[in-house]
C-alpha cells in the first residue's frame, strides 16, 4: 500500500528556487520544499490558472525537491516560462518506488528525460552500498542527460548510448542491457551477479527492458505512465487492463512480473476521456 | 445475517454500489471492484456523444472532504458499448449505467444508445454540480426540469428500472422527487455531491481546482445526506428504492442512511483512503453491528427511524 498518511492531496504552493537548462528543450526546476519522495515516486505539479500534471520526482534530500522535464504540450511549455522564483503548486509524493537490498549489484536502464529518476535511484541507493551499472540512452549526443551527475557518483559505472551513435554503443540501450546481463551471467565473471533491472523511458523501450531482463531471468522494476488526474486512487482515468490496477497507486514503479500480465502494455493506453490510443 | 437487498427486481448480494465518477471508466475496474466485493457497479456519467471534462487539478482532498470537478469526461458511446458489454459477459453484479446530457431532450438520445447493452439499470444524473458554466444549472434544482428528463428516458429505457440522481442543493428535496416519480422514475439516488464549494491556494491567491468550483463529497456530507434520504423517504411515502449517498466510509454510516430510508448504499470518496476493500470492510461493520444486535435481515432496517418516530407518536 502507499503511505497515504505521508501524502499531501491539497496541491501546497512552493517557489522555484534555480533552473537548469539541460538540453535544448529539457530543464530541471528546483523547488524551496521537500515532500518526502522516494526515488520513482511522482508528484502534481500544478501551475495556478494552467493546469497540473504528474512528473517523476529526479531528486529529494528532505530539503528540496527537483523535477526534469521536457516541454512537450501547453502545460509543460508554459511551465519552461515560468522564473526563479514563481510560485507552483505541489502535491504528492504519489505511487510505488524503486525498491532494492543493501549490497545489490543493479542495472539501471535511462531513455530519455528517465535519466532524472535513475540518478535519484542511483544517489539513494549507494548509501546502502549498491553498485551499479548506468545505462543512459538518446537520439543523439545533444539529448542525454544526467551524464555528469552519475559519473560522479561512487560504485555507478556509465554506459551510454545514442540511436545515431554520436557517443557511445551506436544503438539502444536495451542492446547494451543485454550485453551486460549476459556478461553477468558468465561464471567467470569479475563483478557479482546482478540483482535486479531499473528502467525508466519510453514504453516502448520498457517493453524491451522486459524482455531482456526475462532471456536472462533477472527481476526489473519498471516505471510507467499513464494519464493522472487526481494521483491517489479515486478518479480512475490510470487504469490498466486487464486488471482494473490504478498505476497511481500501484505503480507507477511496476514489477516486470506484473507488466507481463498487463495486456494493455506496450499496445495501447487511454487519454483524459479514456479513450484508447495505440502506442 | 443477510445482507442481500432484492431492488426492482433486482438482487445485489450485499447493499453497498460504486457511486459514479469513482473509478468508473473501464470494465477491468469494475469487475475488480466487485471481486473485492461491491454489490452493484454504477458507471461514470455516460453521454451521446465525446465529452471533454475539465483541466487539473480536478479532485483534492483533506481529512474532511473532498471536492472535485472532473467535469464528466466521457470517450462517447463507442467506448461505453465496448466496456459494458465486456462486464456483462461476466456480469458478476449488477451494473447501472448512469447517463447524463447536456439538454434535456438528449437524455433520451444517451439513454437509446445504452438500451441495448442491457443494464440492470439506469441512473440519470441530473444534479452534476460542476458543468454549471457550460449547461447552466442542474436540472435536478427545477421539479418541473427534473420531471421533464425522467418522462424523456422513461419513453426509451422500456422495462429498464431508472434511479434519479438528485442534488441536495435545492431547497425541498422531497418535491423534486415527486415530481420525478410522477414521471415514471423507479428510485432515487440521494445525494449527489454539495454545493460546489472553492479551495483557494493562499501564496498563489488562485482557486485550486481549474474550473473554481467542485463538488463537495468525503465525511463532511454525510449529515446532509441523511437528511435527504429522510426527505425523500418521507415524500414518497417509503415506495421508492433509495441508493443513499454520501460520506459512507463505516458499516455504521450504512446503516444510518438505510435508517433513514436508503435500500442501497453508495460509496465513492471513501475508495480514496480505503481502497476498493471499502465495499468489504463496510459490508463487514453492518454484518457485526446486526449480528450483536440480533438483526438477521438487513431490510428490515430500511426506513427504520421513520417507523420508530411513527411508532412513538401513534
Amino acid at each position: 500500500m502507499s503511505s497515504i498518511s505521508l501524502q499531501s492531496r491539497l496541491p501546497k504552493t512552493y517557489r522555484i528556487k534555480a533552473i537548469t537548462q539541460e538540453t535544448e528543450m529539457v530543464r530541471t526546476y528546483t523547488f524551496d520544499g521537500s515532500l518526502g519522495a522516494k526515488p520513482g515516486q511522482f508528484l502534481m505539479l500544478w501551475l495556478p490558472g494552467v493546469d497540473e500534471k504528474p512528473f517523476s520526482v529526479a531528486f529529494d534530500d528532505g530539503s528540496e525537491t527537483k523535477i526534469t522535464f521536457f516541454a512537450v504540450g501547453p502545460m509543460s511549455e508554459a511551465l519552461a516560462q515560468s522564473k526563479v522564483g514563481d510560485l507552483v503548486g505541489l502535491r504528492g509524493p504519489f505511487g510505488t518506488s524503486y525498491e532494492w537490498e543493501a549490497g545489490d549489484h543493479i542495472v539501471l536502464v535511462a531513455g530519455g528525460y528517465g535519466a532524472a529518476p535513475m540518478f535519484f535511484v542511483a544517489s539513494e541507493a549507494v548509501k546502502h552500498g549498491c553498485t551499479l551499472e548506468a545505462i543512459v540512452g538518446a537520439r543523439g549526443k545533444e539529448h542525454l542527460l544526467y551524464l555528469k551527475e552519475l559519473e560522479s557518483l561512487q560504485h555507478v559505472s556509465l554506459h551510454v548510448s545514442t540511436d545515431d551513435g554520436s557517443v557511445g554503443h551506436k544503438g539502444y540501450n536495451t542492446e547494451v542491457l543485454d550485453q551486460l546481463l549476459e556478461a553477468s551471467a558468465d561464471p567467470d565473471a569479475k563483478d557479482p551477479p546482478i540483482d535486479r533491472v531499473f528502467a525508466c523511458g519510453p514504453e516502448m523501450m520498457l517493453k524491451s527492458v522486459l524482455t531482456v531482463s526475462e532471456k536472462h531471468k533477472v527481476p526489473c522494476q519498471l516505471s510507467l505512465e499513464r494519464y493522472m488526474k487526481c494521483g491517489f486512487g479515486i478518479c480512475g482515468n490510470c487504469v490498466m487492463d486487464p486488471t482494473g490496477m490504478r498505476l497511481c497507486i500501484e505503480g507507477p514503479v511496476v514489477s516486470g512480473d506484473v507488466c507481463a500480465k498487463l495486456t494493455e502494455f506496450g499496445k495501447y493506453h487511454r487519454d483524459d476521456i479514456g479513450k484508447k490510443h495505440e502506442f | 445475517m443477510n445482507l442481500s437487498q432484492t431492488v426492482l427486481g433486482i438482487t445485489f448480494e450485499n447493499p453497498t454500489v460504486l457511486a459514479s465518477g469513482i473509478l468508473g471508466i473501464t470494465s477491468s475496474t469494475w469487475k475488480d471492484v466487485a471481486k473485492k466485493g461491491a454489490g452493484g457497479i454504477t458507471t461514470k456519467s455516460l453521454w451521446a456523444k465525446e465529452h471533454k471534462g475539465h483541466p487539473n487539478p480536478t479532485i483534492i482532498e483533506t481529512d474532511h472532504w473532498m471536492l472535485n470537478a472532473v467535469g464528466l469526461p466521457d470517450a462517447g458511446p463507442a467506448k461505453a458499448n465496448e466496456e459494458i458489454a465486456d462486464f456483462m459477459k461476466d456480469h458478476p453484479v449488477p451494473l447501472i449505467a448512469n447517463i447524463v446530457a447536456g439538454l434535456i431532450d438528449d437524455y433520451a438520445k444517451t439513454a437509446e444508445g445504452i438500451v441495448p447493452l442491457k443494464p440492470d439499470a439506469f441512473e440519470v444524473n441530473i444534479s452534476c454540480p460542476n458543468v454549471e458554466d457550460e449547461f447552466g444549472k442542474p436540472f435536478a434544482c427545477s421539479a418541473p426540469d427534473a420531471a421533464k428528463v425522467t418522462a424523456a428516458v422513461k419513453k426509451v429505457i422500456g422495462d429498464i428500472p431508472m434511479f434519479v440522481k438528485l442534488s441536495p442543493n435545492v431547497d425541498h428535496i422531497g418535491e423534486i422527487a415527486k415530481a420525478c416519480l410522477a414521471e415514471g422514475a423507479d428510485g432515487f439516488t440521494v445525494i449527489n455531491t454539495v454545493g460546489p464549494g472553492m479551495a483557494i491556494d493562499l501564496r498563489s491567491r488562485m482557486p485550486i481546482l481549474a474550473n473554481k468550483v467542485g463538488g463537495l463529497s468525503g465525511p463532511a456530507i454525510k449529515p446532509i445526506a441523511v437528511k435527504c434520504i429522510a426527505d425523500v423517504y418521507a415524500a414518497t411515502d417509503g415506495k421508492c428504492p433509495i441508493i443513499g449517498t454520501g460520506g459512507v466510509y463505516t458499516g455504521e454510516d450504512a446503516l444510518e442512511m438505510i435508517l433513514a430510508g436508503a435500500t442501497l448504499i453508495g460509496i465513492g470518496s471513501a475508495v480514496s483512503r480505503h481502497g476498493a476493500e471499502v465495499f468489504a470492510e463496510v459490508c463487514e461493520g453492518m454484518q457485526y453491528w446486526c449480528t450483536n444486535e440480533g438483526i438477521d435481515d438487513i431490510s428490515s432496517m430500511v426506513g427504520g427511524m421513520h417507523k420508530e418516530l411513527a411508532s412513538r407518536n401513534a
